[in-house]
């Protein structure tokens, strides 16, 4: 370490350590040997990282690589936990996977089983919309928890609306739409204010079916929504006398939906998660509160 | 504060004169015009990047603060990334990266004023161009790496015209040794080059279009990103502000470098590890395992050539331990040494396959970052830069140490607001996703935890103010320095240029 611009050593006076006899700038440089602690320390981690090379997978061979003692991949180590995670739970899955729903119902272990399965699995997929919990958001995601379905709440109208989603581009999908009464010039807007309020008085009570705006409603509505405003689940009409509003509960608001009615889409999982799991969903949303 | 020429230097020099010939009374011709810009420069890069920061943080605490289709989240985060690290960090770097080498080469800048001045305005035009560009969506789409072709192209150049002046500085010294802060320099021009242009290599749709494909794809488009992103922060933010921190910890202090002789094996020890730890980002992914085997290892190994620059530095101020009482400048650098030891502890930590599994992809990793780009990077800049405004603008002393002071303890606090907050929400976030309950069910879907992560970005965001708000102290302290302190009748003004035992009175 010795500089070729000194003869006799250069002590630092506070410490009584020589420096290396060289100054840039005024700094200057010590000749303190390296930490014990340092490099005992580095040479642990030499070591460490030498046997976990030993162990694992490390270097490159042309398209391969030196295997590592362990045999270790990380796809084999993914597979063998998916598997084993599998493996747990297949006593329940294949029942459930096999059984009609109606069976699985009576089953008090299976249930317990697939309500948690279910939660999981709709809090992943369904809470985006529905909110987790099934209580619903505004603007057209429907609660799954009260008694009010729009296609039907028994466990098989559930799982097929599941299945096959809303206005999805499944085939198979739950499909229904109500006319742009206002936007297709059906009616005129004053029509549409009278029928707005007769739709809240069936709600709240009221409703005069022989009023003008009564004997608009049966002429336009009531071959969905049903005479008495009870809606019809086969044909997806919401039920309009129970005070449950998919597009907001305001005048402003119903009317709006009789202008240019919105048109909620929910995706088909049938070709996202697995049957098993789809029917511990059914068996979840049904048991949410409102299952028929 | 003392304004003792260098007359002790002059003695301790003696030896070396002798060698060389060169009277210490000749004027080397510094070029410090440059740095001053660069020095300015960087301070107003670096308010920006904590400014967007804070806006950024609250975004993510409050969705709603989503602006349009230029102000998303999405968009000015790579203008944060890119003010803090290039913008600031770069900024930063050059100022005093030009500064050092002139005074411990003692000779003035390689290739004159033309050159230093194309790297200054091509550098800025390569800032402008890139955050232009991200706010109109213009992006490769690669971390740290966001900036299209033709920003790519331009920062190739200016950063070729860079290495020519300081490598021709280095090349025409006239001191006969290359001081350490220099091969942390070196290290870092070369390296940060070759890392720029492989990773950009790409090619544009056409020679009108801002749209470019990179050159990679898949696994290896992965790898090249990391392999860059790694060692920006391996070379950029760790090599060149080691640079920062050889030069300034000792001047300040006024005490020898602790050991030449750990400056040697830590320098080239980091500089051969680090380069192959880049793996480590992509843990449990498509990366074959032998290259996350190797990702890991080196990045265990990095542990203690990393802690080198921490004790080399540390170490420096025995003998001077009292200073750091008195000299809040000192105590910014001192503090971002002890970020460093930290930070670069965490990091082959969270390096460690199984301590991976758990961090990655949570707010843990931001914490980390933070804790390097605020504690360690911010800290040692904040101190280089007191440091040398006064020098540069030969003034007596810095307008106000009180509010040095305030500045640091704001910035103290913010970080630890700042980085405590992220490796809470982190730690939370990496358990609650791979919580199971008995019978082997995900315990919390991904929208409740992200619901989780609420209160700690509000808290996360408050720190960010905190480290602006110090910021704004800096702001005005060096704009008053300059302003209102009067000239400095010594030659070499300000504390740190006194020779070597003669302990310098703080204020």
């Amino acid at each position: 370490m010795a500089t070729n611009d000194s003869h006799k050593p250069d002590i630092d006076p506070l410490t009584g350590v020589e420096t290396t006899g060289h100054s840039w700038d005024g700094i200057k440089e010590l000749e303190n040997p390296l930490p014990k602690w340092w490099s005992i320390t580095y040479l642990i981690t030499i070591a460490i990282a030498a046997v976990y090379l030993w162990l694992y997978p490390s270097f490159p061979i042309g398209k391969d690589s030196l295997d590592g003692s362990l045999g270790y991949t990380e796809r084999q180590a993914v597979a063998a936990r998916i598997e084993e995670a599998k493996a747990a739970q297949s006593v329940y899955v294949d029942q459930i996977a096999s059984a009609s729903l109606q069976d699985v119902a009576a089953n008090a272990e299976l249930v317990s089983f697939a309500a948690r399965g279910g939660q999981a699995a709709f809090n992943t997929n369904c809470a985006g919309c529905h909110a987790v919990g099934g209580g619903g958001l505004p603007g057209g995601y429907p609660v799954l928890a009260d008694d009010d379905w729009l296609w039907g709440g028994d466990l098989e109208a559930i799982y097929a609306t599941i299945q096959y989603g809303v206005r999805s581009d499944h085939d198979e999908a739950r499909y229904s739409e109500m006319p742009a009464f206002g936007a297709d010039d059906l009616l005129t807007s004053d029509e549409i204010n009278q029928l707005a309020a007769y739709v809240l008085s069936l709600s709240e009570g009221g409703a005069d079916p022989t009023s003008e705006a009564g004997v608009l409603y049966a002429d336009n509505c009531a071959s969905c929504h049903g005479e008495q405003g009870e809606g019809a689940t086969d044909l997806g009409a919401p039920n309009l006398r129970d005070f449950v509003w998919l597009y907001g509960g305001e005048l402003e608001q119903v009317a709006g939906q009789i202008v240019q009615p919105k048109h909620g889409v929910m995706p088909a999982f049938v070709a996202r998660i697995d049957d098993p799991t789809i029917r511990m969903l059914a068996l979840y949303v049904h048991g949410l509160g409102g299952g028929q | 504060m003392s304004t003792t020429a260098a007359t002790a230097d002059g003695a301790a020099g003696g030896g070396m004169a002798a060698v060389r010939d060169i009277p210490l009374s000749e004027t080397p011709g510094y070029n410090e015009e440059i740095v001053k810009r660069f020095a300015i420069i960087s301070v107003f890069w670096g308010v920006v990047a904590f400014l967007v920061g804070v806006v950024i943080a609250l975004q993510l605490a409050f969705p709603l603060l989503n602006f349009g289709e230029y102000l998303t989240f999405g968009r000015l985060r790579p203008v944060h990334t890119s003010a803090a690290v290039v913008a600031f960090g770069g900024n930063v770097l050059f100022a005093t990266s030009l500064y050092i080498v002139q005074r411990t080469c003692r000779t003035g800048l390689f290739g004159g004023k033309a050159m230093a001045e194309i790297i200054f305005w091509g550098f800025q035009l390569v800032i402008v161009l890139a955050a232009a560009g991200y706010v109109l969506g213009i992006t490769q789409s690669k971390e740290y790496a966001e900036p299209e072709w033709y920003v790519d192209i331009l920062l190739a150049l200016v950063w070729v015209v860079y290495a020519v002046v300081f490598l021709g500085t280095v090349m025409t010294r006239r001191e006969p040794h290359i001081y350490v802060a220099n091969w942390f320099f070196i290290a870092f021009i070369i390296t940060v080059a070759m890392l720029h242009i492989t990773n950009a290599l790409a090619v544009p749709v056409s020679i009108t279009s801002t749209k470019s494909y990179t050159l990679f794809s898949g696994v290896q488009d992965a790898m090249t990103q990391w392999w860059y992103g790694h060692n920006m922060v391996g070379f950029f933010l760790t090599a060149g502000f080691l640079g920062i921190m050889y030069y300034f910890v000792p001047k300040r202090a006024e005490r020898p470098i602790y050991s030449y002789r750990l400056s040697i094996v830590h320098f080239w020890a980091i500089i051969f590890l680090y380069i192959w730890a880049g793996p480590h980002h992509l843990h449990y992914t498509a990366l074959p395992d032998w290259a996350q085997t190797l990702g890991m290892v080196f990045s265990v190994m990095l542990w203690m050539p990393s802690w080198g620059g921490m004790i080399n530095g540390i170490m420096t101020l025995s003998g001077a331990w009292g200073k750091l009482r008195t000299d809040p400048v000192l105590r910014f650098m001192v503090v971002a040494v002890a970020f460093y030891g930290m930070s670069t502890f965490e990091g082959p930590l969270m390096s460690v396959k199984q301590v991976n599994a758990l961090s990655h992809y949570t707010d843990w990793t931001i914490g980390h970052v933070h804790s390097g780009a605020l504690g360690w990077v911010a800290f040692v800049g904040f101190g280089a830069i007191y440091h040398l405004v006064p020098v540069l603008w030969k003034r007596e002393r810095l307008y106000s140490e009180k509010l040095v002071e305030a500045h640091f303890w704001v910035s103290t606090v913010a970080i630890v607001v700042y980085i405590t907050s992220m490796w809470m929400s982190g730690i939370t976030q990496g358990l609650m996703w791979r919580s199971y309950d008995e019978l082997g069910f995900l315990q919390f879907s991904f929208s409740e935890t992200v619901e989780m992560l609420h209160p700690y970005y509000v808290v996360r965001a408050l720190g960010g103010l905190l480290f602006l708000l110090g910021s704004f102290l800096m702001v005005y302290n060096l704009w008053m320095t300059v302003k209102a302190v009067p000239k400095a009748t010594g030659t070499e003004p300000v504390s740190g240029q006194s020779g070597a035992g003669v302990a310098a009175p703080a204020e």
